[in-house]
């Protein structure tokens, strides 16, 4: 069970990821990225402070967004993430392909920086 | 040791199958990292069958059952009446081919092989058994 907010602060789309994403969830967190890149926002940011778990479906949402932000010059940037879901994209290297901050104003300053 | 948990083949369960998993393993004193990715593991394992031996039919169930080899050892059976998924018989997917590909499918694979020692597949009293196998 997942819940997802949006808020947008400072030019950038912030999304906030609370609670499990597996294979039945994780249909939310495409609908919500796909969305956010809709409405033409360029600097996304993943609130992770309260992903409690994440299997690899929610991976595969944000790795399938890679190519494309590249593309459109969209800057994607994770934050926040507890110990145990970090370890979940370490195991597959996923932590050297996208951008994961520590705090939310450390994610921010990496989008600006990006978006130069 | 030996734990049981019978559920339906809907990805709603899966959240059911996690819990039980976590439960057993805390009371086998596995510490929080290795806890959390045999959860993984087992939810990779199950989800990929619910999906693609019984295409997330509620009605066709699925059992865990959690048992201790020896001091080292803990091993994981998943148990149902599908077709064999065996995930030995893939390639583990490149990374690279994966993000070219915009495919959000194909993790798990690798999440499961690099976190399980042993993955075989057996039959007993007609069902088929997938035995993972976790070195602690």
């Amino acid at each position: 069970m997942v819940h997802i907010k949006r808020l947008q602060e400072e030019g950038a789309d912030i999304i906030h990821v609370i609670g499990e994403i597996d294979a039945s969830s994780s249909i939310e967190l495409d609908l919500t990225i796909a969305k956010s890149v809709g409405e033409g926002h360029r600097k996304i940011l993943i609130d992770c402070h309260a992903l409690e778990y994440i299997s690899s479906a929610g991976l595969g949402v944000f790795m399938s967004y890679i190519d494309e932000f590249k593309e459109k010059k969209i800057q994607m940037v994770l934050f926040g993430m507890q110990e145990r879901v970090a370890n979940t994209f370490s195991i597959l290297g996923l932590a050297d392909l996208l951008n994961i901050r520590q705090t939310k104003g450390e994610a921010k300053q990496l989008a600006d920086e990006l978006s130069v | 040791m030996s734990y049981q948990f019978n559920t339906g083949c809907s990805l709603n369960n899966l959240k059911g199958i996690r819990d039980f998993v976590r439960k057993a393993l805390d009371q086998e004193g596995i510490n929080e990292i290795t806890k959390g990715e045999i959860v993984l593991a087992l939810d990779e394992m199950c989800s990929n069958l619910m999906i693609h031996a019984h295409h997330c039919n509620p009605d066709d169930s699925l059992g865990i059952r959690i048992t201790r080899g020896d001091r080292q050892h803990i091993i994981f059976e998943i148990i149902d009446k599908g077709n064999v998924f065996d995930i030995n018989q893939f390639q583990t997917p490149d990374l690279d081919n994966l993000i070219h590909q915009k495919r959000k499918g194909g993790l798990g694979i690798r999440l499961v092989k690099s976190i399980m020692d042993e993955v075989e597949y057996l039959n007993r009293d007609g069902n088929t058994v997938c035995r993972l196998t976790k070195k602690i």
